[in-house]
């Protein structure tokens, strides 16, 4: 007997108290709880996720299309950034001001070689009001997860209102599982030592939100 | 302390020893404190936390109900989006199959993401046995293995080490395992965390495999989720070419949509945060993101018996928030590592004994660490009623009864001799000792009565001579329940 034989059989013979005709669609799940909290407007919407990213210490910066790329050459050149990471499908126009080196992640650069470069600019896949969470999902204008992991400052790029919900359940909504996600809520941070919060263990330190609207 | 659990003392020897150092639990009650307090105020800000909660609990009611489908379903998904599963019914099989998939690769070197399921199968030993170096990559997780410790908490695992000690092992142990500590490092946490930052980057830029374990399982897309707070997790997820996940088959939940709820209760719950700094969500591989080579192995190791127990099962909705830590006064005195698992708190108490049996004087000592407070049941974001659960497990430890070990049903013998009812009755004289718990004890102690027999037979007659010690409150059971649970159902 495989071992996965071992285990399923294990499974159900300590599921003998379960009636034999039950189906798992009879063990009933109350979903009377909110699909969202309260009722906003969009420009509510936006003012609510810019308030919680900057209570979890992003910096957060709102424009219109005409100004983010004078915006995103102002915040790499204050970060002192000389090479900046791009995704592929980055829209090129955020970066016609931008002096630092435009490294493109190819899939034959190393971590190493990542780690050398001071910033990332990406795009989002939608962000949730409620909790300040942007979510990534490695699309053509995000890229590969690590490319907004390695570097030590990451500039995302939402557009509002389009890509705000205000709640969890209506991202997971929108959101493929079939693609890589990733779910950010302010810089890294610990409170390893003694509860006290520090910024920036692993993941970039520096998270700056740029709220585009169109 | 010598990285292992084995021939740790009883709890009620570990506990009395552990509460005579006054810094321990000082560290313990400034954290404990600390995070209950923030944990109120997030859960607060949800005026449906109690309709979420009856969601989480009626979910994974659902899913142990009918684990056979789901985890064929969840096996069925994880092979469909290019990932390999592997089952192993103990610890010594997990540890077998991930020794032998990291063999396979050609690496000896591995990086780690904070995983209680390797913890309990004692993963890093066996892969040191198989000549395998595992970096354990979470801050508090290196602060523990760089001291040749034992986590201690769910969340926080290096919470019984303050700040000097934690320069002191890093000065003292990185150079071992790597780029050393800077000379001049100082106590400050910001470069303490620095220091670690720094020593763990040359182990996540070179490193060809990453463990980890998950904190969901979605059988019907095949998605695994890490929830984490540091990037550590990110890194070992994302940079590895061979990616292993070591995940408890209670794990898996059936619908993408159930995360919906598990998204909201878990970070609330654990870290008081909206939302923790990063979730990661993958499903197999994808091109050109991430491990090219994914293996998913799915633990039982006491699990399956545990589900045979009705009463027991629902220690398996358990999602490792620690919020029933933070609030348990006898956590509180007694600290973690007396519990000799690697789950601490209440949910170790109820679920270590189940997992391993109680055939050790420890494990058969647990369901005694509590003072039935109930403080525990009502955090609990999955509303698993450890209380019920702890009266249950001591009625088996004194009575015996039918139980299932490794899959074999059998009956238990009750306690032999008094050795079980001494070290039962010191832990449970031991919470009673203490004043704080024992006002909060006195509000179940009627409820206890209530379902054990008034008098033992036999061996177990030393119990119930001592068992009324504790002075019982006027309010009955009933009384009892009406007030706090009915008040909570009609919310
Ligand atoms: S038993 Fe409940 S409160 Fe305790 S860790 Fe598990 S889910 Fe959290």
């Amino acid at each position: 007997m495989s071992s996965r034989d071992v285990v399923l059989a294990r499974v159900r013979r300590a599921l003998a108290d379960v009636p034999r005709g039950e189906g798992y669609e009879d063990v009933p799940v109350p979903r009377d709880y909110l699909r969202v909290h309260g009722s906003r407007t969009p420009e509510e919407r936006v003012a609510l996720l810019a308030e919680r990213l900057a209570e979890y210490r992003a910096l957060v910066h709102h424009c219109a299309e005409d100004e983010v790329h004078m915006l995103v050459m102002r915040l790499l050149a204050e970060h002192g950034t000389q090479h900046v990471l791009v995704p592929p499908g980055l829209d090129p126009s955020w970066m016609a001001a931008a002096d630092p080196v435009r490294i493109h992640d190819r899939a034959a650069s190393t971590a190493r070689e990542l780690d050398a470069v001071g910033s990332v600019v990406t795009g989002c896949a939608v962000a949730i009001a409620e909790t300040g969470t942007i979510v990534l999902d490695g699309s053509p204008d995000q890229g590969r997860r690590r490319i907004s992991l390695v570097p030590d400052h990451h500039i995302c790029v939402v557009r509002v209102p389009d890509q705000v919900v205000d709640s969890v359940p209506e991202a997971l909504e929108r959101l493929d599982p079939v693609r890589p996600l990733t779910w950010i809520s302010g810089p890294s941070a610990t409170s390893d030592i003694e509860l006290d919060r520090v910024e920036g263990v692993h993941g970039p330190r520096k998270l700056e939100v740029v709220l585009l609207s169109e | 302390m010598s990285g292992t659990y084995l021939g740790m003392p009883a709890f009620p020897a570990a506990a009395a020893s552990s509460t005579q150092d006054a810094r321990l639990r000082g560290n313990l009650r400034h954290a404990t404190h600390t995070i209950r307090d923030k944990r109120a105020k997030a859960v607060a800000e949800l005026d449906d936390w109690a309709r979420l909660r009856a969601a989480g609990a009626a979910v994974k009611d659902r899913t142990l109900r009918h684990l056979d489908h789901y985890l064929e379903q969840l096996e069925e998904s994880v092979t469909a989006a290019g990932g390999q599963v592997h089952w192993a019914a103990d610890a010594a099989e997990a540890n077998a199959i991930v020794a032998r998939l990291v063999r396979e690769t050609g690496e000896r070197e591995v990086v780690k993401v904070k995983s209680m399921a390797t913890q309990e199968t004692g993963l890093n030993r066996a892969l040191a046995e198989a000549g395998i170096s595992a970096y354990e990559t979470d801050l508090a997780e290196l602060i523990v293995q760089l001291g040749d410790d034992l986590p201690s908490h769910i969340l926080v695992p290096a919470i019984h080490r303050n700040r000097g000690e934690i320069r002191d092992i890093f000065r003292e142990q990185m150079a071992r395992w790597g780029r050393p500590a800077p000379d001049d490092l100082s106590d400050a946490p910001a470069a303490l965390a620095e220091a670690a930052r720094l020593h763990l980057r040359e182990k996540f830029l070179t490193a060809k495999v990453g463990i980890s374990g998950a904190n969901f399982m979605v059988a019907d897309t095949g998605t695994l989720v890490v929830v984490e707070s540091e990037g550590n997790g990110r890194m070992c997820l994302t940079l590895p070419e061979t990616l292993i996940s070591v995940v408890g088959i209670e794990k898996v939940v059936p619908t993408w949509q159930d995360l919906e709820i598990f998204l909201q209760l878990l970070p609330r719950s654990s870290t008081a945060e909206r939302m923790n700094p990063y979730t990661s969500m993958w499903t197999g591989t994808t091109d050109g993101d991430g491990p090219r080579t994914f293996h998913l192995v799915l633990l039982d190791n006491g699990r399956t018996d545990t589900l045979a127990d009705t009463v027991g099962r629902q220690a398996l909705r358990c999602i490792r928030c620690s919020a029933c830590l933070n609030v348990c006064p006898v956590y509180e005195r007694a600290g973690g590592h007396a519990y000799g698992s690697a789950y601490p708190g209440p949910i170790g108490a109820i679920l270590t004994p189940q997992l391993r049996g109680t055939a050790s004087e420890l494990d058969a000592s647990l369901p005694y660490a509590s003072s039935l407070c109930g403080a525990c049941y009502e955090v609990c974001p999955v509303a698993i009623d450890i209380p019920e659960v702890l009266v249950h497990l001591r009625e088996r430890v004194v009575q015996g009864g039918r139980v299932t070990r490794r899959g074999v049903k059998t009956v238990l013998k009750p306690a032999k001799g008094h050795a079980a009812e001494r070290a039962a009755m010191r832990a449970a004289g031991f919470a009673f000792d203490h004043p704080g718990a024992l006002r909060a004890g006195q509000r179940l102690a009627a409820r206890t009565r209530r379902l054990h027999p008034r008098r033992l037979p036999g061996p177990g007659r030393a119990w119930t001579d001592t068992r009324d010690l504790p002075p019982v409150p006027a309010e009955s059971f009933r009384d009892w329940w009406r007030r706090t649970r009915g008040e909570e159902r009609a919310k």
